[in-house]
C-alpha cells in the first residue's frame, strides 16, 4: 500500500506539470472511469441468485459453477423473449380498442371450438392444463387465439401479423447476439491455441487450484480431483506414444471394430428414431380419436412421444459409454465423442418428434390437400404444434422433478441406511455436468421453437428453469457430489454455448421448413389473409413508399446477396492470413528467446570458468 | 497513514478505493471482518497486526493450501512472520478481486509460488507446488517417475529460454494463454 502511496504522489506531481487543458482531461477521464465502476457495480448487485451462486462457488468449485450460472443466463435469456412477445404482440391485442379480423370464410376455416361445455368431470380440467387441450386451447397460450390481423388504435394501424412474424425473427437474433457475445472470451482462446492447450499441465497447474473454495470437503475433493487428473494426463501421453507405436495389423484390426460400432450406434439411433416417429403418429391417431378411454390412459397417450423420448434420452448415453470402451480412443477424445453422440441423440429426436408430425399434418385422405394442409384433422394446426411443444416442456419439468425426488433421494437414503454390497456398488451418484446441460439445452430448444406456436412458452420456461435452479442446487447439496472426472470451467463454457447454438440453428431450420413449406391454417391465427407466415413481408413491403421499397428489394435481390457472401469469404481469408502470420512471428520469437538464452549460458561460462579465473585473479 | 480504528473515515475509504480494486462495500466488509480478529485493546489502534495464524482462520483462507504463502507474500513486517495490516488485508483483497488485471494476478501468483523467494521456479517449487495442488498424504502423491515426467512436461511447456527455471516473465507468458485463471485465481469475502 505504501508504494501505491509513493506512485500516486508522484503521478500527483507529474500531473502538475501539464497543462491545464490535459488536467482537466484527466481529471474527466477519471471521472467518468468511477462512474462506469460505480454503475457496473449495481448492475452486478441487480444480478439474480448472487449469494447462492457464491455459496455453491465455494463449496464445489468453478466447474460446477459454471452450470449454474448457465442456467441464470437461460433464465434470464427466457424472461427477455418473453418481454419481447408480450411487447409486440399480446399487449397491443389487450389493450386494443377495435381489431379487424377479416376472415373469408370457405371451407378451409372451419374451426370447432373444443371448449367444454355443461358438466364436466374435474379431471378433464387437469387433462387439459397437462396436454393444453379444451379450456387452455383458445387463450393467449396458443397461436390459435391471436385472430386479428390488423389493429386500428386512433392514429396508427398496428400491424400484428408482420409484429408477430417479426418477433419470432427478432428473439432469434437477440439469442444469436448475446451467445456469441457470452461465448466470444472462450471462442478466441480456443482460436489462437492449439487444441491440445486446454488440457495443457500449465493451465493444470498453475490455475488449478479454485482459490475461491472455502469448504474443507470442496478442499479435499478438488485435491483428489487434480490428482486423478494429473494421473490420466501422464497416462495419456503414454497411450499417445502406444497408438504410434500400433502395428499395420493392429490399426486394421482396430479400424474394422471401430466401423462396425459406428454402424451399431447409427442402428440403435435409427431404431430409437423410429419409435419415436411410431409414438408420435399413435398419439396423434389416438387424440383424434373421439371415444376417450379413461383418464390415465388418454393422458398417456397425449404425452407418448415425450415418454418414449426421454426414455430413449436416458438408455442412449449409457450405451454410448459402454461401447466407446471398446474403440480404444484417447480418454479426452473418448469424453468429447460420446458427448457428441449424446448431443445428437437429444436435438434430433425433436426433429423426428416434427417431422411425424409435419408428415401427419401434410397428408391427406384423397391426394394432394386442397388448403395446403389437412384442414379435417388439423382445422388450426400451428396450434397444434404449440401444444406438442407444450407438452414437451411440461414432461421435461415433470421428469426432472420426479428423478430427483423419487431416484436420487431414495438413492442417498439407501446408501445411508444400508451397508450391503449393493448400497455399496451404487455408491453415491455424482453430479454429472455433461448431462444435466444437456438436458437444459433440450428444453431451451424446444422453446426457441415452440415460441411461434405457443406465445408464452418462454415465460413457462423462466418459470421451469427458476424452479430447477432451486431443485438442482439441494439435490447438489444434499445428494450428490460433484464428479470425479473434472470439467474445466473454461472448456465448459465453451462447450454449453457450442451446444446452445446448435439448438439455435435446429429451431431456425425448423421454422424456415414449417413456416415456409405449409400454408398457414386460414381458420385462425394472425396470417389468415397469407399464403405463407411468410407472405405478410412482401405485402407489407410493397405498400411501402418508393424509395423506401425499392431500397428493400434491392437488398434482398440475388446480386446483393452473392456480393455480400464474396465479402465475407474475402474478410475471412484476411483474417485467416493475419492469424498465420502472427503464429510465425510469435515461433521467430520463441527462437530468438531461445538462442539469447543459451548464448546467455555459453557466455557465463565461459567467462566464469577457472582458467579465466585465474587470468582475472592476476590483474 | 493507515487506520484500524472502528470507524473508517471517509477520506481513508476513498483513498483505499482509488489505490485498490475494491468497491466501496467490499473495503467495508474487508474492514468488519478484519476487526473481528483484532485482539480488544488492539480495535482502536493504527497499524495494528494480525498474526500469520490467526489471518488463516478466515473460512476463505481455512481450506486454502497456500494460505501460508498468501500471508507471507503480503505481509510487509519485518520479521517476515506472515502478519498483516488492515492495509495489506486491503492488497491481498485486491489482488484477488474480479477486476484485477491479469498482470497483477499473475504477478502475485508468481511470489506464492515461488516456495524459496528466489525469484524464480526451479524444480523444487514445482514440486513442492504439485504436492500442495494434490494433498500431502502418501497415497495422495504422484510417484516419483510421475512427478518427473510432469515438471519435465511444464518445463517444456513454460521454460522458452531453456534455462531450467520458470522466471516471472516466462510465468507470465504462460499464464496469459491459461483460460482459468482469471476464474480461479479469486477470493471474495
Amino acid at each position: 500500500m505504501a508504494e501505491k502511496r509513493k506512485h500516486k504522489k508522484q503521478c500527483a506531481e507529474d500531473a502538475q506539470k501539464l497543462s491545464s487543458w490535459q488536467q482537466w482531461r484527466q481529471s474527466t477521464r477519471k471521472y467518468l472511469r468511477r462512474m462506469r465502476d460505480e454503475s457496473e457495480e449495481w448492475l452486478n448487485s441487480l444480478k439474480l441468485w448472487r449469494g447462492d451462486i457464491h455459496l455453491i462457488e465455494g463449496m464445489f468449485g468453478t466447474g460446477i459453477l459454471s452450470y449454474f450460472s448457465f442456467l441464470r443466463f437461460l433464465v434470464t435469456l427466457n424472461f427477455f423473449i418473453f418481454l419481447l412477445m408480450f411487447g409486440f404482440v399480446m399487449l397491443p391485442i389487450i389493450i386494443a380498442p377495435h381489431a379487424s379480423g377479416n376472415i373469408t370464410f370457405s371451407y378451409c376455416s372451419v374451426y370447432k371450438s373444443d371448449s367444454r361445455r355443461g358438466l364436466v368431470n374435474y379431471h378433464k380440467y387437469i387433462t387439459d392444463l397437462l396436454s393444453g387441450e379444451g379450456f387452455l386451447e383458445q387463450t393467449y397460450l396458443f397461436y390459435g387465439f391471436y385472430n386479428v390481423d390488423k389493429i386500428h388504435f386512433s392514429h396508427i394501424t398496428y400491424n400484428l401479423a408482420l409484429a408477430y412474424l417479426l418477433v419470432t425473427i427478432g428473439y432469434l437474433f437477440l439469442s444469436l447476439i448475446w451467445i456469441v457475445k457470452r461465448s466470444a472470451a472462450g471462442f478466441k482462446h480456443n482460436l489462437i491455441q492449439d487444441e491440445d492447450c486446454f488440457q495443457s499441465f500449465c493451465n493444470k497447474i498453475f490455475a488449478g487450484w479454485d482459490f475461491c473454495i472455502t469448504s474443507e470437503n470442496a478442499a479435499k475433493l478438488k485435491k483428489k480431483t487434480l490428482l486423478y487428473e494429473l494421473k490420466t494426463d501422464l497416462e495419456d501421453e503414454k497411450i499417445k506414444q502406444k497408438i504410434a507405436e500400433r502395428t499395420h495389423k493392429e490399426k486394421c484390426r482396430l479400424y474394422f471394430i471401430r466401423l462396425i460400432l459406428n454402424l451399431f450406434v447409427i442402428g440403435v439411433l435409427a431404431a430409437c428414431f423410429y419409435c419415436i416417429y411410431l409414438a408420435t403418429i399413435f398419439s396423434q391417431k389416438a387424440q383424434m380419436n373421439e371415444q376417450k378411454v379413461n383418464f390415465i390412459v388418454d393422458l398417456i397417450y397425449e404425452y407418448l412421444p415425450s415418454i418414449v423420448i426421454t426414455f430413449a434420452n436416458f438408455i442412449t448415453p449409457v450405451l454410448f459409454s459402454f461401447i466407446i470402451n471398446f474403440e480404444d480412443y484417447s480418454p479426452a477424445f473418448e469424453i468429447r465423442f460420446t458427448l457428441l453422440r449424446c448431443v445428437f441423440m437429444r436435438l434430433t429426436s425433436i426433429v423426428v418428434l416434427l417431422f411425424s408430425v409435419w408428415s401427419r399434418i401434410t397428408k391427406c385422405k384423397d391426394g394432394p390437400c386442397i388448403c395446403g394442409y389437412n384442414h379435417d384433422l388439423y382445422p388450426c394446426w400451428e396450434t397444434h404444434v404449440g401444444q406438442e411443444m407444450y407438452k414437451l416442456t411440461i414432461f421435461d419439468f415433470i421428469v426432472i422433478v420426479s428423478v430427483t425426488i423419487f431416484v436420487e433421494f431414495p438413492r442417498k437414503l439407501l446408501l445411508r441406511y444400508s451397508s450391503s454390497a449393493l448400497a455399496k456398488w451404487m455408491s453415491q451418484q455424482e453430479f454429472s455436468i455433461p448431462q444435466n446441460v444437456l438436458e437444459i439445452v433440450y428444453g431451451q430448444t424446444i422453446c426457441w421453437i415452440g415460441t411461434f406456436y405457443c406465445p408464452l412458452l418462454p415465460a413457462i420456461c423462466t418459470l421451469k428453469y427458476f424452479f430447477i435452479f432451486y431443485i438442482k442446487k439441494v439435490s447438489l447439496i444434499k445428494n450428490c457430489r460433484p464428479a470425479t472426472r473434472p470439467f474445466r470451467a473454461s472448456s465448459s463454457n465453451f462447450f454449453f454455448l457450442g451446444v446452445l447454438l446448435i439448438g439455435l440453428t435446429l429451431a431456425s431450420l425448423t421454422y424456415t421448413s414449417f413456416l415456409y413449406r405449409i400454408n398457414c391454417s386460414q381458420a385462425c391465427g394472425p396470417f389468415v389473409n397469407y399464403n405463407t407466415s411468410w407472405g405478410v413481408v412482401p405485402a407489407t413491403v410493397y405498400q411501402l413508399p418508393e424509395g423506401v421499397k425499392k431500397l428493400l428489394l434491392a437488398l434482398s435481390s440475388e446480386a446483393f446477396a452473392v456480393s455480400c457472401f464474396v465479402l465475407t469469404c474475402l474478410a475471412m481469408f484476411y483474417v485467416i492470413a493475419l492469424a498465420g502470420a502472427h503464429k510465425r512471428v510469435i515461433n521467430e520469437l520463441r527462437h530468438q528467446l531461445e538462442m539469447v538464452g543459451l548464448l546467455i549460458l555459453y557466455n557465463n561460462k565461459v567467462l566464469f570458468s577457472p582458467q579465466r579465473e585465474g587470468v582475472n585473479h592476476v590483474k | 497513514m493507515g487506520t484500524t480504528a472502528s470507524q473508517l473515515s471517509k477520506e481513508s475509504l476513498s483513498e483505499y478505493q482509488e489505490l485498490t480494486f475494491l468497491t466501496k462495500q467490499e473495503i467495508l466488509l474487508a474492514h468488519k471482518r478484519f476487526t473481528e480478529l483484532l485482539e480488544k485493546h488492539e480495535k482502536d489502534q493504527i497499524d495494528a497486526r494480525v498474526p500469520m495464524g490467526k489471518i488463516i482462520t478466515l473460512p476463505e483462507l481455512k481450506s486454502n493450501p497456500f494460505k501460508e504463502r498468501i500471508c507471507r507474500v503480503f505481509s510487509t513486517s519485518e520479521q517476515k512472520d506472515g502478519s498483516l495490516t488492515f492495509e495489506d488485508f486491503l492488497d491481498l483483497l485486491s489482488a484477488f478481486s474480479d477486476s484485477a488485471t491479469l498482470e497483477i494476478k499473475s504477478h502475485y501468483a508468481f511470489r506464492i509460488f515461488d516456495f524459496d523467494d528466489d525469484g524464480t521456479l526451479d524444480c523444487a517449487d514445482l514440486e513442492k507446488l504439485v504436492n500442495c495442488l494434490t494433498g500431502e498424504t502418501n497415497d495422495a502423491k504422484l510417484s516419483s517417475t510421475e512427478m518427473k515426467q510432469l515438471i519435465s512436461n511444464i518445463l517444456e511447456e513454460s521454460d522458452i529460454d531453456k534455462d531450467g527455471t520458470v522466471n516471472l516473465s516466462e510465468f507470465q507468458h504462460v499464464i496469459s494463454r491459461s483460460p482459468d485463471f482469471v476464474s480461479s485465481f479469486k477470493i471474495v469475502l
